[in-house]
């Protein structure tokens, strides 16, 4: 057993990390929340150029093979940037696309998804789950309702999200893409690689959120000294920080569980989003509160990953849910 | 990366799990905290140390089998899994051990170990005093040089099952005069029924004698019973505290047995409807395994060359806490039985859970309150400022 990160891929979140940093995300953010999917599209090219979308694709489709763990990996930084877009959907477009054993539709769609030249969006239809995130700014948005797939041919009016980065809107018509009992199947996997990501994309809220209000009461002085001095300040950081610490193994765990295709890999990926969620959730109640009033007001950055982290924690299986999936024989 | 077994992993486990179910206990041995459980949980350890499984990591010589981190926590999924009895040595084990390999003297190692290794000396520690818990290092207890040895005398207390045990290891003032409070302290070891020495059983909160006061009044301690220099006790004590606030002290195969054990007591008396307390059990079964991950990403760092330093104090907040919530969900299942005591005419077949609960609540307290852990994981992980305790 070796269950440590190997260099490759230490160096591979590193150089995201610092690819990431470089583009600057919050006004990224702020565009695309306005509507405005420039930067976002180009920012989504160079992730596509540093093989992000790759990673799940088989390389006969121009991807890097089924590789969960580095996809992990990936998504922990583009959380750690709140990166805006339909992340989790693409590659979960993709696996469901794959999954599907159609090669023509595959063929027809993994390509460009690889290269970022597809933003997909898709929803798995239920009372639970009735929209598909920035389906305007999609490219193809993919439906499952019960047996059937569907390329939606529009959307309805795109829902402001407590998140203004996320954009969601009810997916309409549209033609059938495939239907039978593969559909169900390749869309139970298609769930468990958007909660992956997306509990990738938490941990690394949760760590962005933490650093910053690291840094925030080093040097927030009041009473005269710095208020990560106090211990009820300091306590609730070391929480924080427990919190994050205990959900990476989880995820890691859950992703080689994906890879081998364990049979138990729906519970590891169910408790790594609750935890995850979680630990991001409260990672961002405490850095609102250790902002205090600047924490609550919107032109700081820090609003961008506080209002994320709550959107991340019901997206792609509530924490009710996902419990109940951790206890399923 | 990877999360697999090696065939040879593989053929431990195996031994480990024949060896268990072929030796233990045909039923449960009376509580540890009880004079007669004592006795029963010292046999056990005896019974271990014969085949060797009593101290699977420590060096053969003294007992072991020199087993890397990852095989410890092997056998102990396997240990806790078959049900197996609490350790009585645990104290020794933990604690002392890891002192004397890195401090001892070849003799102090050979005199104490092996004895240590099958139950047939029990230790106690005897670190806090009535004046001094979280703030150690204020410590009063006196050693004042003699001919060949020490004269120690003062007031030790909450020492686990010290009214039991055989021998302690603590801390004492040897040089009242030092400019600081952690400096002139020397780390030294005595017998619990050497001249000048009383024991007072204190009940714990279920009024089990699991606790006790030590008085020391001018015993005698040689020379060869000092763990490093004189002077440097805050120093040896304290290179090892992480052993027992980390892994080695509550290994993660107690907890994935309990949750286990609690998944099996939800499926076979909880009512289905009720999500509140099935999401209780989903955290516990979520939080063993956060550890048992947590650990193996440990064990293969240190098999990499690599440490473990303050990060041990996440591991103690992190098992500490699950470990009380684990046992107040399965009091909480068990309903109008959840109270019962586990030797009352009519608990739960399936009983100690409240014995493990009453346990599990001393663990935020213990080898360093988690408010010390907080302040330490505040200063070295997080890098924020010194502040008043």
């Amino acid at each position: 057993m070796r269950f440590l990160l190997d260099a490759e891929q230490r160096d591979f979140a590193r150089s995201l990390d610092a690819m990431l940093t470089a583009a600057g995300t919050p006004d990224v953010v702020r565009s695309w929340a306005a509507g405005d999917t420039g930067p976002g599209r180009a920012l989504w090219n160079r992730l596509a150029e540093a093989g992000v979308f790759a990673l799940g694709i088989p390389e006969r489709y121009d991807g890097l093979g089924a590789l969960p763990v580095e996809l992990g990996l990936a998504f922990v930084e583009l959380g750690r940037h709140a990166v805006p877009g339909p992340l989790a959907e693409t590659v979960a477009a993709a696996a469901l696309l794959d999954r599907l054993g159609d090669a023509t539709t595959a063929a027809a769609w993994l390509p460009g998804i690889a290269a970022g030249k597809v933003v997909a969006s898709v929803c798995l239809l239920s009372p639970d789950s009735p929209y598909a995130l920035d389906a305007d700014a999609a490219d193809a948005v993919f439906v499952v309702e019960g047996d059937t797939l569907r390329l939606a041919e529009a959307h309805g009016p795109v829902q402001r999200s407590l998140d203004p980065a996320r954009r969601p809107a009810r997916p309409l018509g549209g033609t059938v893409l495939a239907r039978g009992p593969a559909v169900a199947a390749a869309a139970a996997h298609a769930a468990e690689v958007a909660a992956l990501t997306t509990a990738a994309q938490a941990l690394g809220l949760g760590r962005a959120l933490l650093d910053r209000t690291v840094e925030h009461v080093r040097t927030r002085r009041q009473f005269g000294v710095a208020i990560g001095s106090f211990q009820a300040v300091r306590h609730r950081l070391a929480d924080t920080l427990i919190a994050l610490e205990f959900t990476q193994p989880l995820l890691l765990a859950a992703a080689l569980a994906m890879e081998r295709g364990d049979a138990g890999c729906g519970r590891e990926v169910a408790a790594a989003k609750v935890c995850a969620c979680e630990a991001a959730y409260a990672a961002a109640r405490s850095a609102l509160q250790l902002h205090g009033a600047l924490g609550y007001t919107e032109e700081p950055d820090l609003s961008l990953w506080i209002r994320k982290a709550r959107a991340l924690r019901t997206s792609w299986g509530t924490p009710s849910a996902c419990r109940g999936r951790v206890l399923a024989p | 990366m990877d999360l697999d077994f090696s065939a040879a992993d593989d053929a431990f486990r195996a031994e480990a799990r024949a060896w268990l179910a072929g030796h233990l206990p045909g039923a449960p041995l009376p509580s540890l905290e009880t004079a007669e459980g004592f006795a029963a949980h010292r046999d056990w350890e005896r019974t271990l140390f014969a085949d060797r499984w009593s101290v699977v990591s420590w060096p053969e010589e003294y007992g072991g089998r020199g087993a890397s981190l990852l095989r410890w926590l092997i056998f102990e999924e396997e240990y806790y899994a078959a049900g197996a009895p609490g350790r009585v040595s645990q104290n020794g084990i933990n604690l002392l051990a890891p002192t004397l390999f890195e401090h001892g003297t070849p003799e102090q190692c050979a005199r104490v170990l092996p004895p240590m290794a099958s139950g047939e000396v029990i230790w106690a520690q005897a670190w806090s005093e009535p004046e001094s818990g979280s703030d150690l290092a204020s410590l009063r207890s006196t050693a004042v040089r003699s001919e060949g040895g020490w004269r120690v005398s003062g007031q030790k207390t909450w020492s686990s099952r010290a009214a039991f045990a055989d021998r302690a290891f603590g801390l004492f003032r040897s040089d009242p005069d030092a400019d600081q409070p952690h400096h002139g302290l020397t780390y030294l070891m005595f017998p619990l029924d050497a001249e000048g020495v009383t024991v007072r059983p204190i009940g714990r909160l279920d009024g089990k004698p699991a606790f006790a006061e030590i008085f020391l009044d001018e015993v005698f301690v040689p020379d060869a019973d000092v763990i490093g220099e004189p002077g440097q006790g805050w120093r040896v004590a304290m290179s090892t505290a992480g052993n027992e606030r980390g892994l080695t002290l509550r290994s993660p195969g107690r907890f994935t047995a309990a949750a286990d054990r609690l998944t099996a007591l939800w499926h076979s008396a909880a009512d289905p409807s009720d999500t509140a307390l099935r999401d209780r059990v989903a955290d516990a079964v979520i939080g063993a395994r956060a550890y048992q991950l947590f650990a193996y990403a440990a064990a293969s760092r240190l098999a990499a060359g690599g440490s473990i330093g303050a990060e041990s104090s996440l591991n103690k907040v992190f098992w500490s806490e699950l470990d009380i919530a684990l046992h107040e969900t399965a009091l909480d299942l068990l309903g109008p039985y959840g109270d019962l005591a586990d030797d009352a005419d009519e608990a739960p077949a399936h009983g100690g859970w409240t014995e493990g609960y009453v346990f599990s609540l001393a663990g935020p307290i213990y080898a360093g309150t988690n408010e010390i852990q907080r302040d330490i994981i505040a200063e070295r992980l997080l890098g924020l400022p010194k502040g008043r305790r």
